[in-house]
């Protein structure tokens, strides 16, 4: 009988050391083989989502800890968890499951504890292809990161140590005696369903496994057998003779993000990924954490990927590092990216490694987006033709990318055009035209890709250009002013509805930029064509003077997806003025009525 | 590819194009020389020997050379900032020899861009300034004004993607003009720059102001007429994310009525022009 979640897999028992473990496979087993280790309190079945999307291209391998699911547990329980014998035991299951090749070690939590372990002593060098990390660290190098802040306490230090110490409360609690295990095996374990799901917001379904208590309850010997001895007396020679990708939960309520800063020094091949998420990735996650370590195992299997760059590296010099680790292999779709700040912002998502689908009415400038995105560092660009304003057309982009690319991670709605003149010359055709693709296009976008984002249930993020005449009022701007103030309301709406879903939502204003949709915009009331290219020419002259570039623009999108900002100005006129709207706001109503000279 | 009317060039434009050939030459042998580890200043003084070996004496501006995203002139504020600097040559870098020297009396300005590697990005933008080279040469026939040719060159420049980084240069320019030098024996330099040149440069710009045409062409209202008749050293640069490209080369601007013979670049055996030859075969 497979666990739960587990269809298909193939259990063999693998006996070391005086116990037995159960260990489960998927997937095809000539094939790389990646072995996913579980933390605490959980069992193999935490992986299930997780192994099943990875076992359509590899040899999938999971294993009870022993002590927890279906693997028995040592007797006497203390001492029987030590790090040594778990290292016995990820060797004789990886020996069953690939005794000739090494295998690709995935750990999240207490997984992850045991696999630094397992990574960074010299006996089972060879044996270990590649590491994926998820929130457990290397005991080792956690007592070495305490020991540093201890001896050399500088402000910043202390509140380090004390802000780590405060999350390791759970650590403490289970180093009492006989305590936790009453616990667990009453009304915490009953209740802990139901926490995870309130609490961390892991779906509802099939895990936690019937096992739970007992796992919890023998588990808590992890902790008791390992914890004061590594970090009291912390390895000096814990170096990882693999290569290790790193992958951060940004809103791990256990561990801080603090912990990694020194671990460039232990591990000479480190990739780093941030991903905006709480403990509990393998549940929330999945598909996520199945692409980061697909695409981490591939590049450390074949030989001709060997020696590349490590994958998720930014390849190119003034790509800042954050960005990198956190959109590195997401999907984007922008909007309006045949130019302008659309273009800049897919250039920037693709210089992180994003992959960027590039969507304009102009078809022509949409696929020079994504060409020269390949050519800056997107693993994989597309160019797509669409206008926004129209519904069908979108359902049917939406569908396509779908069934093309998969869900998008980052949307950006970007595209926009210009409209002035005062509202008694504006026609209601122009008036239409305008709202059509600020505010229709906007929606239609939330509402088809948004809502594969719902669907999917795996977190992202919606950009909105909004404008900084979204608060700055003008009797010269009156139509565009109302569709971007619009545009900023439907985004704070939606932020406020999406973020029980981990979905954020920003609206990004930003100001004068050197773009083209001064030279797009419609005067209104100006019929003869030559006074309006004139106009038009002039503004953009005007636009060119003040020169704020839209790569700045792209930079603050950046941000604003990476600390999930609500609002977001841009330039320091837009700042000013959004400062001004709340501070003093008839001074930006005196403001409004200046009336720029054709 | 717009081909230069070489038949029967007067003996004055063979001389242009003798120093230019000269130019290219030092741009190949030097850039031949990079390796990692080479900065800016030793790159620029290499031009400078082996140019001065072969009897060149007077400059129109001392070479320069840009590494890495100075190529785009990234974060260029002062014009010192042009100047080389110790910043060392890396494996996969872009660069840039910019070089004008006067040879008998004859000019050239000339910027040559190359890759320490290979990278498909910056093999793109040296792709991508073919058509800058023809769409300059059109305008130019079609005697559209100048600053309307910067203008399309700028629009080119933005649909390609690029940021327009000529306009870095003093005054924006995209192009100026050269003319012979008288040869002396003291030629001193001013900013890097010849005081001769300068000086040709200054009473062109005087006449220029009275009859209401520029030596420089730049996006700004003094370069709103036809092009002049002369030489134009022409410098469009590209620049994307921290990789800049760019060739310089003179452009003849005759009076001629024959719109062949009114414009044409002086020399289409220029390496960049015969990377695109070999490329398209």
């Amino acid at each position: 009988m497979a666990g739960a979640g587990l269809k298909g897999a193939r259990e063999r028992r693998v006996r070391t050391g005086g116990i037995e473990l159960c260990v489960a496979e998927l997937g095809d087993a000539a094939r790389p083989t990646v072995l996913l280790v579980h933390g605490y309190p959980d069992s193999k079945e935490v992986w299930s989502e997780v192994a099943t999307r990875l076992a359509e291209e590899f040899h999938v391998v999971l294993y009870d800890v022993r002590g927890h699911g279906r693997s028995t547990a040592p007797a006497p329980l203390r001492g029987g968890f030590t790090l040594e014998k778990l290292t016995d035991d990820f060797l004789a299951v990886a020996d069953a499951v690939s005794p000739d090749r090494p295998v690709h070690l995935v750990g999240h939590d207490w997984g992850s504890v045991q696999s630094w372990e397992f990574v960074t002593v010299p006996r089972t060098e060879g044996r270990i292809a590649s590491f994926t990390s998820m929130s457990g660290p290397s005991l080792d190098h956690f007592g070495h990161w305490i020991k540093t802040r201890m001896t050399r306490p500088t402000p910043r230090r202390v509140g380090q140590l004390l802000g780590q110490g405060a999350k390791s409360w759970y650590v403490y609690m289970l180093h009492t005696p006989v305590l936790p295990e009453l616990a667990w095996r009453g009304p915490l374990g009953k209740r802990w369903p139901k926490l995870l799901e309130r609490l961390e917001k892991i779906p509802a379904g099939d895990y936690p496994t019937a096992s739970l208590p007992g796992d919890a309850a023998h588990g808590a010997w992890l902790y008791r057998d390992n914890v004061r001895a590594r970090l009291s007396r912390p390895r000096p020679d814990a170096f990882a003779h693999a290569p290790v990708q790193l992958i951060t939960p940004t809103g791990d309520a256990f561990l801080s993000e603090r912990l990694y800063d020194d671990l460039g020094s232990w591990v000479p091949q480190l990739t780093r990924r941030t991903l905006p998420a709480k403990h509990w990735v393998p549940r929330t996650r999945p598909d996520q954490l199945a692409a980061w370590i697909g695409e981490f195992v591939r590049a450390h299997e074949e030989p001709s990927a060997r020696g590349a760059r490590p994958a998720g590296q930014p390849v190119r010099k003034g790509v800042r590092p954050e960005h990198a680790e956190r959109f590195g292999g997401q999907l984007v779709l922008v909007t309006g990216a045949a130019s302008g700040i659309g273009r800049a912002t897919a250039f920037a998502f693709a210089e992180a490694g994003a992959r960027v689908v590039a969507v304009d009415r102009d078809a022509e400038g949409a696929a020079r987006t994504a060409e020269m995105a390949r050519l800056i560092g997107a693993p994989e660009a597309w160019g797509e033709t669409a206008d926004v304003s129209d519904e069908q057309e979108m359902e049917k982009l939406a569908a396509k990318v779908a069934a093309d690319h998969g869900v998008v991670d980052v949307l950006v709605n970007n595209a926009g055009i210009g409209l002035t003149g005062s509202f008694f010359e504006t026609t209601p055709e122009e008036w239409k035209r305008v709202l059509d693709v600020n505010l229709w296009g906007v929606i239609h976008g939330c509402r088809t890709f948004g809502a594969q984002m719902a669907a999917r249930g795996q977190g992202g993020h919606i950009v909105n250009t909004a404008s900084a005449a979204a608060f700055q009022p003008s009797r010269a701007l009156p139509a565009y002013s109302t569709s971007k103030a619009a545009v900023l309301m439907l985004s704070e709406c939606l932020r406020a509805e999406l973020a029980g879903q981990d979905i954020g939502v920003s609206a990004i204003c930003p100001g004068i930029v050197n773009t083209g949709i001064t030279a797009t915009t419609r005067f209104a009331g100006v019929a003869d064509e030559a006074e309006e290219k004139r106009r038009q020419r002039k503004a953009s002259r005007m636009y060119g003077l003040r020169n704020y570039p839209p790569e700045k623009v792209a930079d603050a999108i950046l941000d604003a997806v990476l600390h999930n900002r609500a609002v977001v100005p841009v330039t320091p006129e837009a700042r000013g003025a959004h400062v001004l709207s709340r501070l003093a706001p008839n001074a930006l109503r005196a403001l409004a009525r200046w009336q720029p000279p054709a | 590819m717009t081909s230069a009317v070489a038949s029967e060039l007067t003996a004055e434009l063979r001389g242009f194009r003798e120093v230019q050939r000269l130019s290219y030459a030092c741009a190949e042998a030097v850039a031949a020389q990079l390796r990692p580890g080479v900065t800016e200043r030793e790159a620029a003084r290499m031009q400078r020997e082996w140019l001065y070996e072969r009897g060149v004496r007077d400059w129109f501006h001392r070479p320069f050379a840009w590494f890495g995203d100075r190529t785009a002139f990234v974060d260029f504020r002062i014009p010192l900032q042009f100047f080389p600097t110790n910043r060392r040559l890396e494996p996969g870098m872009p660069f840039i020899l910019d070089m004008a020297p006067v040879y008998k009396g004859y000019t050239a300005d000339i910027g040559y861009s190359g890759c320490l590697g290979l990278d498909p990005l910056h093999d793109k933008l040296l792709a991508d300034l073919r058509e800058h080279r023809e769409l300059i040469l059109r305008e130019v026939r079609e005697r559209r004004s100048l600053r309307e040719i910067y203008e399309d060159v700028d629009r080119l420049m933005v649909r390609q993607g690029y940021a327009n980084r000529h306009r870095a240069y003093p005054f924006g320019v995209i192009a100026h003009k050269i003319d012979r030098v008288r040869e002396r024996r003291f030629a001193p330099t001013l900013f890097g720059f010849g005081t001769q040149s300068l000086k040709g440069l200054a009473s062109d710009a005087l006449h220029g102001h009275r009859d209401g045409w520029s030596p420089l062409w730049s996006p700004y209202k003094f370069s709103d007429h036809p092009p002049t008749t002369g030489l134009w050293a022409v410098e469009p640069h590209l620049g994307f994310r921290g990789t800049g490209a760019k060739f310089e080369e003179i452009l003849v601007v005759t009076d001629s009525r024959d719109p062949e013979q009114s414009a044409f670049w002086l020399d289409d055996d220029l390496p960049h022009v015969r990377r695109w030859n070999e490329g398209a075969v």
